[in-house]
């Protein structure tokens, strides 16, 4: 195991950042902390790089335990939201921080730093400022400034969130890339499911300072331990209690056994699948995703009475207390 | 016309408070040419009393300098107790007058002050000496870097120096590598303001020094006492020394500032 944090707990004040997390990171892999803003996943990326100090619990990183070691004796890079650029020093410089504050010789830092700026793409912005980049450029100037003094782990902490829709797009499948070339086992913090899903082999979603669920992105799409998850993860029905997606409920025009009648609100043509809007008797919202062939198919406009069941196999949480599944007693987020 | 009147009372209160009294002076040291007032600015007692000047103040200003860093960065970055305390106590000086600093002084190094008997006895003399006037200097010019620098700490954040120790730079080259380069300008216009007011001060040092011609009087101190000797001429001369110090201490901050985008 590369990462290893165990029972960690951290309080501000009275708040209760984490509480009793305990998690182990895959050496070379690309791990997602998820979670909604104030469930601690930021803390704990914080206290694994040792900035900053957990009031209970341990930090092994390759098996050393590092609970109390400062920050620059913990190797490992970190990469700040907004990028902290060493605004006074140029690109090249910045990225030879982590090599000249070791004092290695001249000529193997100039080495390696020309070879990430290779990496990063940035050849012929060696010496622009900071201030004279773009935030992705900033972006991957810190990414090779973090790798440089070859850490045992990379941590992320929101990297892409101070980026434009389109810069983050791109720089997630860079990462991707990069990941599979550097190869180092990387952490990366995010409130965002669809980047987490998209770049990580594991996602570990965390809620008011506990870890939900910790697994391969699909698993905990299509196996949610709770109703937290299930819902962080995509967008979900209520249906008899429980939670379905809206791409697991199926559509007929007869009554069938186990199907809820509804009234379709509304017929929402996007591309290449169309999303119904229904009512069910009780006056409660329900959204359906179709295919395109579907939808032709079933011929719907609105007001019209349709049956809507979950289909087989299909992942569902059910709510406490409602219903006979056994999974979903893990409280609602 | 209604627009301009801000201007020109702005132009006519600085006329008659700073611009005239300032002229005056000018013109009457040279009312009877040049050679008056090379004589007053050439007599060993004045050289002597801009020595002393020079003296404490290359003194005061490094202590201050480290002191108003360290006293920003205690301020800005710790989260120590009684972190409130300390920021109001540095504003202390420019609220109390100088005269009241130095009688404090005074008391405690007086000959039957609470050190002073103590430090006599030990053959050291503080009062109506060199170590006295560049207390009270130190104390005067004491706020200037410390409130130069913490709001440029406050605006860069730690985020910079978070960086570089996971990096692997320990606190002494974090500082010295990435603080201090980021509040440099704050520091030089501190040390600036640190500089003339340490030329400057008066009250304080006049209270400790005992006014000793050609041991313990600094320019202002001389100014003064050749103004009560009735030599017109050489108070003006040295007040006019004193100007031009003050200006091209202005000056040097004005040229310093716009280099690299500020800061």
């Amino acid at each position: 195991m590369s990462i290893v944090v165990r029972n960690l707990e951290k309080r501000f004040g009275d708040f209760v950042a984490l509480d009793d997390v305990t998690l182990e990171i895959e050496e070379g892999s690309l791990t997602a902390l998820l979670g909604p803003s104030g469930s601690g996943k930021s803390t704990l990326l914080r206290i694994i790089a040792g900035l900053e100090r957990p009031d209970r619990g341990h930090v092994l990183i390759s098996g050393a335990d590092v609970t109390t070691l400062p920050p620059q004796k913990r190797g490992v890079g970190f990469v700040f939201q907004h990028y902290a650029a060493f605004k006074h020093m140029t690109v090249r410089e910045n990225i030879a921080f982590g090599l000249t504050v070791r004092r290695r010789p001249k000529h193997e830092i100039r080495e390696r730093v020309d070879r990430l700026i290779r990496l990063v793409q940035l050849e012929g912005m060696a010496d622009r400022y900071p201030a004279q980049l773009s935030g992705g450029q900033r972006q991957r100037m810190a990414l090779a400034r973090a790798l440089a003094p070859q850490p045992r782990v990379l941590l992320l902490d929101e990297p892409f969130g101070a980026l434009d829709a389109r810069v983050r797009r791109e720089l997630r499948s860079w990462l991707r890339r990069l990941h599979e070339e550097v190869h180092v086992t990387t952490l990366f913090v995010t409130h965002d499911q669809a980047e987490a899903m998209e770049l990580a082999d594991k996602i570990a979603l965390l809620n008011r300072g506990r870890l939900e669920q910790v697994g391969p992105p699909r698993e905990l799409y299509e196996r949610p331990r709770s109703a937290f998850v299930m819902r962080f993860l995509g967008d979900a029905n209520v249906l008899d209690g429980g939670l379905v997606r809206p791409h697991d409920l199926e559509i007929g025009s007869q009554p069938r056994a186990g199907a809820l009648e509804a009234m379709v609100a509304r017929v929402v043509y996007l591309g290449f699948e169309v999303r119904l809007e229904l009512i069910d008797g009780e006056g409660n919202p329900l959204s359906v995703q179709l295919t395109r062939d579907e939808a032709v198919g079933l011929d719907l406009e609105a007001g019209d009475i349709v049956y809507v069941r979950p289909r087989e196999g299909a992942a569902s949480v059910w709510q406490p207390g409602v219903g006979v599944g056994d999974e979903g007693s893990h409280g609602v987020g | 016309m209604r627009r301009y009147a801000p201007r020109l009372i702005a132009i006519l209160y600085l006329v008659g408070i700073l611009v005239g009294p300032l002229a005056v002076v000018v013109w009457r040291t040279f009312e009877k040419g040049v050679g008056p007032a090379w004589s007053a600015l050439s007599d060993p007692q004045t050289i002597h009393a801009f020595e002393l000047t020079l003296i404490i103040t290359a003194v005061a200003v490094p202590v201050n300098t480290v002191f108003g860093v360290v006293c920003a960065l205690a301020v800005v970055r710790r989260s120590l107790p009684g972190k409130g305390l300390l920021n109001a106590f540095v504003d202390l000086p420019l609220a109390l007058s100088p005269v009241v600093v130095g009688l404090a002084l005074y008391l405690l190094y007086g000959r039957n002050g609470w050190l002073g008997t103590w430090l006599e006895n030990h053959g050291i003399r503080v009062l109506f000496a060199l170590p006295s006037m560049v207390m009270a200097t130190i104390f005067v010019s004491l706020p200037f870097v410390a409130r130069e620098v913490v709001p440029i700490l406050r605006e860069i954040g730690d985020e910079q120096e978070q960086a570089a120790r996971t990096l692997g730079a320990g606190s002494w080259q974090t500082f010295w590598r990435i603080t201090l380069p980021s509040i440099r300008w704050a520091v030089v216009y501190g040390v600036i303001l640190t500089t003339a007011r340490s030329l400057g001060e008066y009250g304080a040092v006049a209270v400790v020094s005992g006014r000793l011609q050609g041991k313990t009087e600094t320019a202002t101190l001389r100014v003064q006492e050749r103004y009560e000797s009735l030599d017109v001429a050489g108070a003006y001369a040295i007040s006019i020394a004193l100007a031009a110090v003050a200006v091209l201490v202005l000056v040097t901050m004005t040229l310093v500032k716009p280099k690299e985008g500020g800061r």
